[in-house]
């Protein structure tokens, strides 16, 4: 069971590396919107040493990681998950010997895993030449940083299932899918961190899962979290994948009763 | 003359096959309406750390957003060539364009125009309206029709950019990823260039022009002397930008030998 998914793994990690080329202009976009709010921040800092306990050089690392980190945790799952709905072929997938569900969430982890290694990492060099960045050299924050990462990514996973997998109940979800990747985006606290926003919106986004995506694994690489401080936030991501696992296995039980294969 | 019925006539069938499918229209318009929205909240949460962004204030910096959504809105609508490579070249559909007696440039812009997206006008004018409404602006008799013009300069400057980097397809039959990052770049302009460090700002107007579409028409509207002259650069950076890429989409033309057999 473990072995095939391995493959999935492997799988989708080759097909990836196949169209490597297409990932040096994405390493350029990410630089050039990492400048952007790089900029826009270092125009707000002023001369202020720091704005809600981060400074203006923990602020552009922020941006920098969370922006690299995206690029792991990112992918098309709930895209593929609609179209494959759509199209019917959704139907032979079903049929076969293995989980549709996990057999989604391993690819989008070798895309990930792809991603980590010939993007986030030589981008992050980059990166770090442009603009002003401090990376920690402590390499337990590094492995605390990597376990959030990994969580974010569970999260993100479930969040893009459910979004996909609601393709069988609303026959055109192509709104649903933008507007989850803006939500995602905004609310993850990729482009803001979440202590940023006024403090009614964090008591709202306390309850939202799309934290435990962005702000949570960065804010513990920028801020090297201590290990007690480190633990709650963890758990909370920890919380977050679980109930969401559940979120998704609901709906998929029931979307399997109810599938209409259109022009089937 | 001749040109301008067509061009009603692709409107007339675009309206057809767009009202078929009434809920597309309202998804796109609200996802649109959400990402403007999300800008804006950027915008408002920024300022609630501080009370000026490179000397302008929250009004101001709205004002300039929602000055940017015009062209922009302009641009969506007559310049969809993102997928030009993939439907005309690799597909071949401009060898039947090509056949044709009208340019084959107009008439790839009429068949992938949204005008729906000019819906987007009215949002940017809603949010300059909120801008302006908290500013004390002196409007002269003559800054709409100042607004019309330099709208109309954005709108080919991002034309002029985009028509430029697409007829590189027409060149090479290889895909390049130069839309998307220019396209990323496009970002920068909706902000103050003076945020940004000399080499960016150096390329944003003279490179790149995308000052060009949002920041410096939009500090002359309010009252921002220091840019005036760019300002009124706007509408010939537009024209030379979009002659250049109209030439060369011509030589790209003459260039073209089709992807396959």
């Amino acid at each position: 069971m473990l072995a095939m998914y391995r493959e999935v793994i492997r799988i989708r990690f080759l097909m990836m590396l196949a169209y490597r080329v297409n990932y040096y202009s994405g390493i350029i976009i990410y630089s050039i919107n990492i400048g952007a709010y790089v900029f826009l921040w270092q125009a707000v800092y002023g001369g202020k040493p720091s704005i809600e306990g981060f400074s203006a050089i923990q602020m552009a690392t922020y941006i920098a990681v969370s922006w690299m980190a995206r690029a792991f945790y990112y992918n098309n799952l709930d895209r593929e998950i609609a179209e494959e709905i759509r199209d019917g072929s959704v139907a032979i997938q079903i049929i076969r010997p293995y989980s549709y569900l996990m057999v989604k969430v391993f690819q989008g982890f070798g895309e990930g895993l792809f991603r980590l290694l010939l993007f986030s990492v030589p981008g992050m060099i980059i990166v770090s030449f442009i603009y002003p960045i401090q990376l920690t050299a402590d390499p337990i924050v590094w492995i605390q940083f990597l376990i959030s990462l990994l969580f974010g990514f569970i999260v993100n996973v479930e969040v893009n299932l459910i979004v996909g997998l609601f393709a069988f109940f609303v026959l055109n979800n192509q709104g649903i899918l933008w507007a989850k990747r803006f939500l995602v985006d905004l609310l993850s606290g990729l482009i803001i961190p979440i202590s940023f926003f006024p403090s009614v919106l964090q008591k709202i986004f306390a309850f939202l899962p799309f934290q435990a995506i962005s702000y949570i694994p960065s804010n513990t690489l920028v801020k090297g979290l201590s290990f007690d401080k480190w633990l709650p936030a963890i758990g909370v991501q920890f919380v977050w994948t679980i109930i969401l696992a559940f979120i998704c296995w609901g709906i998929w039980v029931k979307a399997r009763r109810t599938l209409i294969v259109q022009g089937g | 003359m001749v040109q301008l019925q067509i061009f009603g006539q692709y409107l007339k069938q675009y309206m057809k096959a767009r009202l078929a499918y009434r809920l597309d229209l309202i998804v796109k318009f609200i996802t649109d309406l959400i990402s403007q929205s999300f800008n804006l909240i950027f915008i408002v949460v920024v300022f609630g750390h501080t009370k000026q962004l490179g000397g302008w204030s929250q009004a101001e910096v709205i004002f300039i957003y929602g000055y940017f959504l015009l062209p922009w809105a302009i641009f969506g609508t007559f310049f969809n060539l993102w997928s030009f490579n993939d439907r005309y070249i690799i597909k071949g559909e401009l060898d039947r364009v090509l056949t044709r007696p009208v340019h084959s440039l107009l008439q790839i812009i009429m068949e992938s125009m949204t005008p729906e997206s000019l819906i987007g006008v009215f949002t940017g004018l809603a949010v300059m309206g909120y801008g302006a409404s908290q500013l004390d602006l002196y409007w002269a008799w003559y800054d709409p029709i100042l607004l019309i013009v330099f709208t109309l300069g954005g709108v080919l400057v991002y034309g002029g950019i985009f028509i430029a980097l697409t007829s590189i397809s027409l060149y090479t039959d290889s895909k390049t990823d130069i839309q998307p990052i220019v396209f990323n770049v496009s970002n920068y302009g909706r902000y103050p260039v003076n945020i940004y460090n000399r080499i960016v700002q150096f390329v944003l107007t003279w490179l790149l022009p995308f000052a060009f579409v949002g920041f410096y028409p939009a500090s002359y509207l309010l009252d921002r002397g220091d840019w005036r002259f760019y300002a009124y650069l706007t509408p010939l950076v537009g024209v030379v930008y979009f002659a250049i890429a109209v030439l060369l989409w011509n030589r790209g033309i003459r260039h073209y030998r089709g992807a396959g057999n």
